[in-house]
């Protein structure tokens, strides 16, 4: 079960099973909601920034898709937690890749950006920061 | 060419010794045999057909139509031959209206513009099914919004089948213009009732516009025992190379309609003033046709009618019969779509709390090739209240292993997520 284990490495099915900040955060300061054209999936997220104005102080998501997609943005709402808009609309998508550490195809890694992804167009929106550059195929129309 | 192993007059087939004419199964995936089992998304190539199309690159390419030297005289007969083996296949009554096209898609837009511009405004209804494949759902909406009609739809029962009972509701809502389903649903298999929806719409004065892309690769399409107005199929589905489809049309409706594409070829006479439409089916044939590919295409027809459309409907409702068995022992899974005798080589499932993606992935590293999403059926994902299926289909070169392998890859699913 080896090449299993590669793919879907304890951490992730912990995440996609447990999934930290899920929900939806009421009146929230920033929100988007993106989807994968390729397969449906969808995400929508949330966030509350601190007094002022400007760091992230809760970060929640919602939405249904595949266990990298769910783990991804589960692992991302515990990256952000504290750090400003600007810090996170620059974050490199790799700083991500990183944590999540398994080997992605092509069509996977939309799924594992859709939540990094989602999250920038919701800073975008709301305070202005720089939208993610063609990030794995997305554009701004295809995110609600 | 080299002879198809299959018995004639005899209404089966030997899978095993297809699958030797597939070059594709000649390797391991992932270490594995490859278990294809994504032939409704496109279906493998037998060897007959790439040299078919080697062979015309090579003894006989040119532009077709007015050249006079040997060339062109060779590859325009190359290219009428193909389509009077998609007359042949269809049985259509006339070879002018075989429209060569890139695809099922193209053949439906072409409808959907050059009949719906002209045809359709307020009042109309368009009536299209929730089974639909975007490709015969998205041109329609389209082409509605555009003129004013209504885009109405055929719901389905629980068993993923059309309604019928809903028709009579449909006739109140409008001036019935159009119908269009197709024969064989891509996403759950279901096997619809065409000559019924056709004596329907012809009793509401509708025509009736057919995308027959899932069902041609599986079973005999007769155009005129259907009874339809338009058909539309794909090569790529039915052993053919991707890049060409065939519109069939009745003559009556094509010579009434309005081009399409307009540019090269099309054309009768082309002044500064004023151009005029050449014949059928030269007027919805704009541009240098897809020539190689409709040679592969007519070799692909001949390699499935010398299997024989009996024998290959046969062996799919057999491997569709046994894969419904066998997945039933899967736990937690949920299998979409009507009992296995009333639909194509076809299964749609779920597997409880694993995304079809996840399936999918797995599948892979077990050689096991499936198709994960929404299978271009968003209206009827939503209907089913998911946003994705796996699906696994069937064609003529499938064996019981594959289905086998597919078990016991979903066994190892569960393992993983545990």
């Amino acid at each position: 079960m080896n090449e299993f284990d590669q793919m879907y490495r304890e951490v992730i099915l912990d995440h996609y099973k447990n999934p930290r900040g899920h929900g939806v955060i009421e009146s929230a300061d920033a929100e988007a909601e993106g989807q994968n054209p390729l397969c449906g999936d969808e995400v929508s997220i949330y966030v509350a920034f601190g007094e002022d104005g400007e760091t992230i102080d809760e970060v929640k998501f919602s939405g249904r898709g595949c266990a990298i997609s769910q783990a991804a943005t589960s692992m991302l709402t515990e990256m952000v937690q504290g750090r400003t808009a600007t810090e996170v609309a620059t974050l490199d998508k790799q700083a991500l890749l990183d944590e999540i550490a398994i080997e992605l195809s092509p069509v996977r890694l939309k799924c594992a950006l859709l939540g990094l992804t989602t999250l920038k167009v919701a800073l975008h929106k709301a305070k202005g920061t720089p939208l993610p550059d063609g990030l794995a195929g997305f554009d701004e129309l295809e995110l609600k | 060419m080299n002879s198809v192993a299959v018995t004639t007059g005899i209404k089966t087939l030997d899978a095993r010794a297809i699958r030797a004419d597939f070059p594709i199964f000649e390797q391991l995936i992932h270490g594995k045999p490859l278990a294809f089992l994504d032939s409704a998304a496109s279906s493998q190539k037998p060897r007959q057909m790439m040299e078919a199309m080697t062979d015309f690159y090579s003894t006989s390419y040119a532009n077709v139509h007015r050249g006079v030297y040997v060339l062109a005289e060779r590859a325009t007969a190359a290219l009428e031959s193909s389509r009077e083996k998609v007359r042949a296949l269809l049985n259509a009554p006339d070879v002018r209206e075989i429209i060569f096209v890139r695809n099922a898609t193209e053949a439906i837009n072409l409808v959907a513009y050059a009949w719906g511009m002209s045809n359709l405004g307020p009042g109309d209804v368009v009536v299209v099914s929730e089974l639909e494949h975007h490709s015969n759902f998205v041109p329609w909406q389209y082409i509605a919004g555009r003129t004013g009609a209504t885009l109405t739809m055929i719901p389905l029962t629980e068993e993923g089948e059309l309604d019928l009972s809903a028709l009579d509701g449909i006739a109140t809502q409008g001036n019935i213009k159009v119908v269009a389903t197709n024969q064989v649903s891509n996403s759950l298999g279901t096997i619809n009732p065409v000559e019924k929806l056709v004596a329907w719409a012809h009793d509401q004065g509708a025509i009736f516009v057919c995308d027959a892309a899932q069902s041609a690769p599986h079973i005999t399409v007769d155009v005129q025992a259907l009874g339809a107005d338009f058909v539309a199929i794909s090569a790529h589905k039915m052993c053919g190379p991707s890049g060409v489809g065939v519109l069939w049309g009745r003559t009556e409706l094509l010579l009434a309609m309005e081009p399409f594409l307009t540019g090269g070829h099309m054309i009768n006479s082309v002044r500064l003033e004023k151009t005029t439409w050449g014949e059928l089916p030269h007027k919805f044939e704009a541009g240098t046709a897809p020539m190689a590919e409709a040679v592969g295409f007519g070799a692909a027809i001949e390699y499935l009618t010398r299997v024989g459309f009996d024998a290959i409907e046969a062996h799919e409702h057999e491997l569709a019969a046994y894969a419904l068995g066998r997945l039933g022992e899967i736990p937690g899974i949920t299998l979409y779509g009507p009992p296995a005798a009333r639909r194509a080589g076809i299964v749609s499932f779920n597997i409880d709390g694993v995304h079809p993606h996840d399936v999918a992935q797995i599948l892979d590293m077990q050689g096991v090739a499936i198709r994960a999403g929404h299978h271009c059926c968003q209206p009827l994902m939503q209907k089913l209240g998911v946003a994705a299926t796996n699906r696994a289909s069937f064609y003529l070169y499938t064996v019981q292993e594959e289905i086998d392998q597919l078990v016991d890859g979903l066994h190892t699913v569960h393992k993983v997520f545990a």
